[in-house]
């Protein structure tokens, strides 16, 4: 019961994954790719997360790995704006 | 060390198939890493590249019973975002 659990929440989590890649390689323009990416990176990692959190027994691991979906997610958000940012400065230097 | 019984050979199987497909997904995110017109292009498929590497060491942390991959993940997870924000601001020091 356990494990159905966490391998429904890890294939979710890849559901994500997979759909985030074939969007950074199909969508046409680069905001739209990092829209794609944004999914991939918050919700597929999320649900990864927590499928290997349902599986892991020791609590100071578990600890970790939400530590680790944080910072993930705190890291996703700045390198997604600092990107799209130098992204607007160059066309703008362009014009 | 993975097989460790005939209960949890159906987890372990999930396990393995969970990081073949991430491995997919980091393939084609490598796609859009070579082809990419733009440095931001690239720049996000690095981002991809990434996060998918953090929910690999997270199933393979728990696949082979090896904790030490989650302080692992901890530091990919970090470097990801230094490498960004280096080459975002050493490419806007130029203007």
């Amino acid at each position: 019961m356990i494990d159905t659990l966490a391998i429904l929440a890890i294939f979710s989590g890849l559901f994500f994954f997979l759909s985030g890649s074939i969007g950074l390689l199909r969508l046409p323009d680069l905001f739209t790719r990092l829209h794609a990416l944004a999914k991939a990176d918050n919700v597929g990692l999320a649900l990864v997360a927590l499928g290997v959190i349902i599986l892991e027994p020791a609590v100071i691991n578990d600890i970790k790995i939400v530590i680790i979906w944080l910072l993930v997610m705190a890291a996703s958000a700045i390198s997604s704006h600092l990107v799209a940012r130098h992204a607007l400065r160059e066309n703008r230097n362009d014009d | 060390m993975i097989s460790s019984g005939a209960s949890t050979s159906i987890l372990t199987i999930a396990l393995l198939i969970a990081l073949n497909l991430l491995l997919f997904s980091l393939l084609i995110g490598l796609f859009r890493a070579w082809l990419g017109p733009s440095v931001e292009d690239r720049f996000s498929a690095i981002l991809l590249i990434g996060t998918g590497g953090v929910a690999m060491l997270l199933i393979l942390a728990k696949l082979l019973q090896i904790t030490a991959l989650y302080d692992v993940a901890l530091v990919l997870a970090l470097l990801a975002v230094v490498g960004t924000v280096a080459l975002t601001q050493s490419e806007s020091n130029h203007d």
